[in-house]
């Protein structure tokens, strides 16, 4: 007969450790769901240059709006997943049957994801540049905040979606319906900071303005899912 | 702190239009097996999911020791072993049982995941993925998962369903010494034989409500039909 | 007695919608720059206000029905987005035929246009996944949880999108005369029709309201009939 430890914030830390580590520990025993977002984003890469044979100078124009709407489609795939993995076996029933804070699993879930997401994006950088002929690393930093910031905005909204659709027979579809509107702001902002980046100017001034406007929107959604996964649990 | 385990009144169901449960009430004191016996489509699912918290019941009141199930006291005291296993398909053995142990906040979750293992058989094939188990070794599996954390109330759909003999009596076993333990069961069942030795009580549901409860009589021991063709329709 | 609020109500707006016509169409003179054609903006501009408005019932409304779990709550979200969005497309429309006339394109990424469009999406999703769930309660909770995230992002992308054309400047809508104010005269007859539309919505998401209630009650009586 085992004693329950004690409950805390330690506990908190703990829970969404527990779940962090199964969702990256199953999708890593499998890939699939990374190998279907990185051939995606290859492809899509690929279409485009067929589709624009952009010149150098094109290249730079775009490259921001290209690279996001490569993320954006293949970063879905994988939050599409997300809460896909649990139906079967009914394990969805599992989690929420455990005495763990609904929050916790949502925290979790969201690392989780925006781990493989981040992979996803860092994988397809240099092939970006290969195929496109760019030097994108001349920002390296600078890039990788973006990223990252961009991509947890991304992974936020996109988990609490996958939770709300997971259900859905239409969920593949019902899922970038959500989840593309609410995050123009964010990929917005992405695509602005992310093409001048990647041109090897420095962060500052008005691309500073942007990265304001990626912090601020994860402040907020993150703050807005977490509250209202908690709400949702109680009824 | 109420003194009744599991406690339902008035308990209805809708899906759409259609009522899956309807007025049902049931009390199961502390210690006590309650067999759920009916046929398919009765709503034994559906009351077992409600009584655990998976749906919430358009009217009436459900109450696991004076708290509404999706309370975290009463999540914590719930095991629940339903059609779907609740097990993940790309991880170990012991990596399921470990990952549950922590989640129900266990002191040592390895210590009590090994144990498990032991108790339901599968001890060698603990490093195997459970993709690779048989339909028995998989639903050994959900028990060990179920009764891990210790709970008060064990709430079982069709829990023999799968089983060989062996693993039934390893099953049987582990539910007769919960009992000793003074743990509650609630169990729906088609195998009458294994549900009507363990059970203390009996309740028979027919078309979404209850037909019949009450404790389990040597008649019903004897022949398991007796209760459909006392009590149930034609 | 809500029967009579909302004739009451229908007459004010039915009223007040003539005069207004009557006002704008051959009261005002034409504009400066423009022509005829400006008098579009009195139901392109207040059909925008209104349409805010009913988002931010709708967003209050969800955050209260999550508090509360009555349902009278997800019956007025549900209502205030669906006439909401009707006024949306109206801002979309207008937008674009005043485009149409003054530029010659159907369609500009004007800063406003554009936000518009995006709000438009933002809510016609959320129509889309209340038509995908049947089950009324998990509906009313997910499309409430969706009316809150829509409405935040709301401000966020106004404000994007507006410093977003600060950096790639483009074309404008607006009314000016002369000088770049607004005559006395047509600001006050946008007033008058923002008030007509929005009486016009009141009234439109009260019927809607109505609806939901009389479903519900049908519903439960189907229910009850089943049971016996």
């Amino acid at each position: 007969m085992q004693q329950t430890k004690q409950r805390g914030a330690m506990s908190w830390v703990g829970n969404v450790a527990v779940i962090f580590g199964k969702d990256l520990r199953a999708e890593l025993r499998t890939k699939e769901a990374l190998h279907a977002s990185l051939s995606f984003a290859l492809v899509i890469l690929l279409l485009f240059s067929f589709a624009f044979d952009p010149s150098a100078e094109q290249t730079h124009d775009i490259a921001g709006g290209l690279l996001w709407i490569v993320y954006a489609f293949a970063g879905t795939l994988i939050l599409n997943r997300s809460f896909v993995r649990e139906l079967p076996n009914d394990c969805l029933d599992g989690l929420i049957a455990a005495p763990i804070p609904a929050w916790t699993l949502f925290l979790g879930k969201s690392l989780a994801n925006f781990v493989l997401v981040l992979a996803v994006e860092l994988i397809s950088l240099p092939i970006f540049g290969i195929f496109y002929n760019v030097r994108w690393a001349q920002q390296g930093w600078a890039l990788l905040l973006v990223l990252a910031l961009t991509t947890w905005g991304l992974t936020v909204v996109g988990t609490m979606f996958s939770a709300l659709t997971v259900n859905l027979r239409i969920r593949e579809l019902m899922l970038p319906i959500l989840i593309y509107p609410i995050m123009i702001p964010a990929l917005l902002g992405a695509m602005e900071v992310t093409g001048p980046l990647i041109a090897g100017k420095p962060l500052e001034g008005d691309l500073l303005t942007w990265v304001r406007l990626l912090v601020g929107f994860d402040i907020i959604f993150t703050s807005l899912s977490v509250a209202l996964v908690s709400t949702k649990q109680k009824g | 702190m109420s003194d009744v385990a599991v406690d339902c009144s008035g308990v209805w169901k809708f899906y759409g239009d259609f009522p899956a449960l309807r007025d049902i009430s049931l009390k199961v004191p502390p210690g006590r097996c309650l067999a759920l016996i009916g046929r398919n489509g009765a709503g034994k699912t559906t009351l077992l999911r409600i009584l655990a918290g998976f749906s919430k019941a358009t009217r009436g009141r459900v109450s696991i020791f004076g708290n509404q199930p999706r309370e975290t006291d009463a999540r914590r005291r719930i095991g629940f072993l339903g059609h779907g296993i609740s097990i993940y398909d790309e991880l170990s053995a012991l990596e399921n049982l470990t990952l549950f142990a922590r989640m129900y906040g266990l002191a040592e979750p390895k210590k009590a995941a090994l144990e498990w293992l032991e108790l339901t058989g599968l001890t060698r094939v603990r490093d195997g993925l459970v993709r690779e188990f048989s339909r028995g070794m998989r639903q050994r599996l959900a028990v060990a998962r179920a009764f891990l954390h210790n709970p008060s109330v064990l709430l079982l759909d069709e829990p023999f369903t799968a089983l060989d003999d062996r693993a039934i009596g390893v099953l049987q076993a582990l539910l007769q010494a919960a009992l000793r333990e003074g743990r509650t069961i609630v169990m729906s069942t088609h195998q009458l034989r294994e549900a009507l030795e363990l059970a203390t009580d009996v309740a028979l549901v027919e078309r979404g409500g209850v037909a019949y409860q009450g404790p389990r009589t040597p008649e019903m021991l004897a022949d398991p039909g007796w209760l459909y063709a006392r009590y149930g329709e034609s | 007695m809500r029967e009579k609020i909302i004739y009451i109500l229908a007459a004010a707006a039915a009223v007040l919608l003539v005069r207004n016509l009557y006002v704008i169409l051959l009261g005002l003179p034409d504009e400066a720059q423009q022509g005829p054609i400006y008098r579009i903006m009195f139901f392109h501009i207040p059909s925008a206000i209104t349409c805010f408005i009913g988002f931010f019932a709708a967003g209050i409304s969800s955050a209260i029905y999550l508090a509360t779990k009555n349902p009278r709550y997800d019956a007025i979200d549900v209502a205030s987005t669906e006439v909401s969005l009707a006024f949306a497309t109206v801002v979309l429309a207008t937008g674009s035929i005043w485009a149409r006339i003054i530029w010659g394109i159907w369609w500009t990424w004007d800063a406003r246009l554009t936000s518009m469009l995006v709000c438009w999406l933002l809510y016609a999703s959320y129509l889309m996944l209340r038509r995908a769930i049947d089950e009324p309660t998990q509906r009313a909770k997910f499309s409430a949880v969706l009316s809150i995230f829509a409405f935040s992002d709301v401000i966020i992308v106004w404000k994007s999108i507006e410093w977003w054309r600060t950096q790639h400047p483009g074309p404008v809508l607006s009314i000016r005369t002369g000088g770049g104010r607004m005559d006395p005269a047509m600001e006050a007859a946008i007033y008058w029709n923002l008030l007509a539309l929005i009486l016009f919505g009141l009234v439109l998401v009260l019927v809607r309201l109505r609806q939901e209630e009389t479903r519900r009650e049908i519903d439960g009586m189907r229910q009850m009939a089943h049971a016996i």
